[in-house]
């Protein structure tokens, strides 16, 4: 199409003027049009370019910077100390890591079943009314800046959500989790079981690695759960959100604000499922529940696990929620409790840069927020390319 | 499922017939339905909730004050019958101008080279590409770009400047790839029917791509611009101020503040929530701040929602 345009046969014809200003006069200098063409097209490429001199400012700074903190910084403490203190230059890693991953996690169970049930309702049972009507909702959510969710986290999940919970709450939630996550190794077992008997041994093998996985992850699970033990009871009227926000606050605040963004993906792999499979399935005497269940939604799997990728880089990335609802001010202990306070990435940046004009304190304080930044941008990136991977499959195939 | 079991004994006979022509309802099913129903129904709880909590926090302060609140500044103290969110809201109008002025027409001129000149080669794909990283890319680490490209290069001053273009540079991938969205929807049939009576390529653009698709485009505009208006953490990495900030008699538009410290409304609203560990009554302020930053964003998110919605409607 592009070839048509840029040099086009001058016509000799008088009744060109139908559309807006082209005229004969500019018609019957093809040579001046064709420069005149040329000249737009380097102005749209330009401003194509744009975003490649953006992407590679942004890691032009992030590896300059970071740099600078890698190979001044003795590697030894940034392992095994107290907690993350940038300002006495004691830069912990695991503390903003481990936090980073709570806050995920905890995000995602929010999010993740909230989101998806929301698109499988949206896609496969809300009638073209409810939709029209429901969707803009869940868009509105989606607009909610997040400072507002840090202001919500802090002043309501905190205490009337997080704290009500208390430890025997703590623990149901565990046993949902524990129950959850049984079930579905037990179902992909179970499909194993069925397929053909003559596997060969490697795949054999790898399956028992994978299971071995999978049995050492719940029993870590379930180790986490009794250790953490839920929080703290409150004692004699002074209860323990007061000192203001803690993870699981900011975690829930970071779920709710992760949600659409999750909604939003998973139906669209949905709505990508062809219909003729679901008429297929119906003709084949199945009901809703069983087309929506082993039709729809094993067809949309790539799409869905794409929405989880998205979601926990969205979660990973978000900044003001943890900052004010996360329970640390510039400083953090050690802790794998998501009922302390805590400092992600994120949070550890932002507050490193709060208050004050310049980042100040010792020497390399300046430099460790771009390290971290680094750390931050090449886990996303990674995360978004593997969730675009999934997403081109759900494309190709359908 | 039921019917694989057709021509066994008469027992499964019986019992398929039954499956087929069972009367009543399918408990299951609409179990499952509202299971996914209410998924929904919590995500849209939780933001009636979240409103009502933040009404309810500002409305000391919404109630007795609103007027004084949208003209007052900065304060150290909440009791101060001057605080108030105006520098504030300047800082986000000015924001506001940088993404108009900025990532509009780069961001639009971007995608319509991407959907209507670009060939398939490796620098079309590499573009694609950047673009859908920076998307991808966390707020805070846009910062960092702003902190070093703005800030620390020119002598650590952070100014309205720096903030404006970070902001910018944040929102761009959104607009290219709406606009680009909204340019792919145009039928080719417009862009033939116009080649065809001898119009350039440029012509064509002109007077049938960008009219065509501007309901799109506009709606990708509006989000990208409630984004930025909303966005607070790449501005406490450039170094917007949170706590006090001098007050001075300028007009809103005035060209000095641009190179000079500055806030924004996100930005006073995490110094305030901040502040209500020291000063209780900055909660409220806060919650009557975040009132009026929901009120705009919502706004524009919904303007955006409808003329799309609409649009979709009316082509059907």
């Amino acid at each position: 199409m592009a070839d048509i345009g840029i040099t086009p046969e001058p016509l000799g014809g008088r009744a060109i003027d139908a559309i807006g200003s082209i005229t004969v006069e500019a018609l019957s200098s093809p040579a001046k049009r064709a420069r005149k063409e040329k000249a737009i097209r380097t102005a749209f490429l330009l401003a194509a370019l744009v975003s490649i001199a953006i992407s590679v400012l942004i890691v032009l700074s992030l590896v300059r910077e970071a740099s600078v903190f890698a190979f001044n910084i003795d590697w030894r403490q940034t392992w095994g100390q107290a907690g993350w203190f940038p300002r006495q230059g004691v830069y912990d890693i695991p503390t903003i890591l481990v936090a980073s991953t709570i806050v995920t996690a905890v995000a995602m169970l929010v999010a993740g079943p909230l989101g998806l049930g929301s698109a499988i309702y949206l896609s496969e049972y809300a009638s073209t009314k409810t939709r029209r009507f429901l969707k803009p909702v869940l868009e509105i959510l989606a607009g909610v800046p997040s400072v507002v969710l840090g202001f919500f986290a802090l002043f309501f999940i905190s205490p009337q959500v997080i704290e009500r919970v208390g430890r025997n709450g703590w623990f149901v939630i565990g046993a949902v989790i524990v129950i959850a996550y049984l079930a579905i190794v037990s179902a992909w077992l179970r499909k194993l079981m069925k397929r053909e008997t003559d596997t060969p041994l490697s795949v054999q093998l790898k399956r028992v690695a994978v299971l071995t996985g999978l049995v050492v992850f719940g029993l870590i699970l379930i180790w986490w759960i009794l250790r953490v033990g839920g929080p703290a009871e409150v004692a004699d009227g002074q209860s323990f959100v007061k000192r203001g926000g803690n993870l699981a606050a900011a975690a829930v605040g970071v779920g709710i604000l992760t949600v659409p963004l999750v909604a939003s993906v998973s139906e669209d792999a949905l709505a990508s499922v062809p219909r003729e499979l679901r008429t297929a399935s119906a003709g084949l005497g199945a009901r809703k529940l069983t087309t929506t269940v082993q039709v729809v939604l094993p067809a949309a799997v790539s799409g869905i696990v794409a929405a989880f990728i998205i979601g926990v880089s969205r979660a990973l990335g978000e900044t003001l929620v943890v900052f004010l609802a996360g329970g640390a001010a510039d400083a953090a202990r050690f802790t794998d409790s998501p009922f302390d306070g805590g400092l992600t990435m994120t949070a550890a940046m932002a507050s490193l840069a709060t208050g004050t004009d310049n980042v100040v304190g010792e020497g390399l304080t300046f430099q460790s927020l771009f390290f971290v930044g680094f750390v931050l941008f090449i886990l996303t990136l990674f995360l978004n390319l593997i969730a675009g991977r999934f997403v081109n499959r759900v494309r190709e195939r359908y | 499922m039921a019917l694989s079991t057709l021509g066994g004994s008469a027992n499964t006979t019986a019992r398929v017939e039954q499956e087929i022509f069972k009367q009543g309802r399918d408990l299951r099913g609409s179990a499952f339905r509202t299971i996914m129903f209410s998924a929904l129904g919590m995500s849209i709880l939780v933001l009636v909730v979240l409103i009502i909590d933040v009404f309810a926090d500002g409305w000391p302060v919404l109630s007795t004050r609103l007027g004084d609140f949208l003209s007052g500044t900065l304060r150290s103290q909440s009791s101060d019958p001057l605080l108030g969110i105006s520098q504030g809201l300047v800082g986000s109008l000015w924001i506001a101008i940088f993404v108009i002025v900025l990532s509009f027409p780069i961001g639009i001129a971007a995608a319509i080279y991407l959907e209507e000149y670009a060939e398939q080669n490796r620098l079309t794909k590499t573009i694609d590409l950047a673009i859908r990283n920076l998307a991808g890319v966390p707020s805070v680490v846009y910062g960092l770009l702003g902190l070093f490209l703005l800030v620390s290069s020119r002598g650590g001053q952070s100014t309205l400047l720096a903030g404006g273009v970070t902001l910018a540079i944040l929102v761009l991938p959104i607009v290219v790839i709406t606009a680009a969205e909204a340019i792919r929807a145009v039928p080719n049939d417009l862009r033939q029917g116009a080649y065809g009576v001898g119009a350039t390529q440029w012509d064509v653009i002109r007077t049938q791509v960008l009219p065509f698709a501007a309901p799109g485009i506009l709606t990708g505009t509006l989000l990208s611009l409630s984004r930025a208006v909303g966005e607070a953490a790449p501005l406490i990495l450039v170094g917007a101020i949170t706590g006090r900030l001098a007050a001075r008699n300028r007009s809103i538009f005035s060209l000095e503040q641009l190179d000079d410290r500055f806030t924004a409304m996100p930005i006073v609203i995490v110094g305030w929530v901040q502040e209500s560990a020291r000063d209780v009554g900055f909660a409220a302020a806060a919650g009557a701040a975040i009132v009026v930053l929901l009120a705009l964003v919502i706004a524009m998110n919904s303007v955006a929602v409808l003329l799309r919605n609409h649009f979709e409607k009316k082509r059907g």
